[in-house]
C-alpha cells in the first residue's frame, strides 16, 4: 500500500488516481467523524466532499508541518462543527459512567463477576470481516465525543497530541473520553465473545 | 492451584493493597497505558496487578480491544462515490 507521503507527492503532480486512493483510505473514518457533529448521512457526506475540495484548494499552501491525515481530519472537524452548529443540533455531553458496571464488584471493590476470558479466542472464533463489523457497530454505538477520540486514536492511530489538535481538546479531556470509549468497546467484545471456552 | 494456596493467594493480595480495589484499578487502565499515572500510582497499580489475575486479564482485554480497533478495515467506496470524487477532482482541476 502506498504511503500517504507518496500519494501526496503524486497528488501534487496532478495524479487523479492518487486522489481517489486517498479518498478511499480515509472515507469511512471521515464520514463517521462527520456524523458525530451533523444529523444526517447526507449532510455528513457533503461535509466530507467539502473537506476534500478544501484539501485540493489548500494543497499548495500545505507545508507538512503536521501529517496529511492530521491536516485532513482538522479541516473535516472544523467544517463538521460549523455545519453542526448551523443545524443547531444539541451536542451530547460525555457520559460519566464507570468503565465496568458497579454490579460486577463486591462491597470491598474486588471483582465479584470477573471478566470473562476472550482475548485469544477473538480472532479464532470469528473471521476478520465479522470482527471488523462488530467493532464498527460498537464504535457507532458510542456517544459522539467518545467515538471521535477512539476513532482517531485507536482506529486511525493518531498520537494523543494529534487527536487533541484535531478536536481542539485538552490531553486530560482526551484521556477521559478515550477511557470511556475503550471501556465500552471492551465490554461489548466481552459480551459478544466471552464465556465460550471455559 | 489447590484450595489452600488459592486461599493464601487471595488473602495475601487482599491484605497487601487494601487501598486499591479492583473497581478503581479498571478506572486507571487508560492513564496507565497512556503513561499518565504519577509514579506512586503506577507502582500501586502494578503491585495490584501482580497479585490479581482478574485485573491482569482486564488489562490484557483493554490492550486487545485497542489492537482490534486498529485493525478495523475501511469500507470500500461504492462505484457511485468513486465517480463523484473523480468528478470533484476534475471540477477542481478546471477551477484555474
Amino acid at each position: 500500500m502506498d504511503s500517504d507521503g507518496s500519494l501526496l507527492v503524486r497528488l501534487r503532480d496532478g495524479d487523479e488516481r492518487a486522489f481517489v486512493a486517498l479518498v478511499e483510505r480515509y472515507h469511512s473514518s471521515m464520514l463517521r467523524l462527520a456524523l458525530s457533529f451533523v444529523s444526517s448521512q447526507a449532510v455528513a457526506e457533503e461535509v466530507v466532499q467539502d473537506t476534500w475540495l478544501a484539501v485540493l484548494r489548500g494543497l499548495d499552501r500545505f507545508e507538512e508541518r503536521s501529517s496529511l491525515r492530521t491536516w485532513l481530519f482538522t479541516i473535516l472537524v472544523n467544517r463538521a462543527r460549523t455545519t453542526g452548529v448551523r443545524e443547531a443540533r444539541s451536542v451530547p455531553v460525555a457520559d460519566a459512567g464507570p468503565a465496568v458496571d458497579a454490579s460486577r464488584f463486591g462491597p470491598s471493590g474486588a471483582w465479584a463477576v470477573p471478566p470473562e476470558h476472550w482475548v485469544e479466542e477473538a480472532e479464532n472464533r470469528i473471521d476478520a470481516a465479522k470482527l471488523s463489523a462488530l467493532l464498527r457497530g460498537g464504535l457507532d454505538g458510542l456517544p459522539g465525543r467518545q467515538r471521535e477520540v477512539v476513532l482517531l486514536r485507536d482506529v486511525e492511530e493518531l498520537s494523543s497530541a494529534e487527536v487533541c489538535e484535531v478536536l481542539a481538546i485538552s490531553e486530560a479531556n482526551q484521556r477521559v473520553l478515550l477511557h470511556r470509549g475503550r471501556s465500552k468497546l471492551r465490554q461489548m467484545l466481552e459480551s459478544e465473545l466471552g464465556g465460550g471456552s471455559r | 492451584m489447590s484450595f489452600l494456596s488459592r486461599f493464601r493467594f487471595w488473602s495475601r493480595s487482599g491484605s497487601r493493597y487494601p487501598d486499591l480495589p479492583c473497581q478503581e484499578v479498571v478506572e486507571m487502565v487508560t492513564d496507565y497505558l497512556e503513561g499518565a499515572l504519577a509514579d506512586a500510582d503506577r507502582s500501586r497499580f502494578e503491585a495490584h496487578l501482580a497479585g490479581c489475575p482478574h485485573c491482569t486479564e482486564y488489562l490484557a482485554q483493554m490492550r486487545e480491544t485497542i489492537r482490534l480497533a486498529g485493525r478495523i478495515t475501511q469500507e470500500d467506496l461504492t462505484p457511485e462515490m468513486r465517480t463523484d470524487f473523480t468528478d470533484l477532482y476534475r471540477r477542481w482541476r478546471t477551477e484555474g
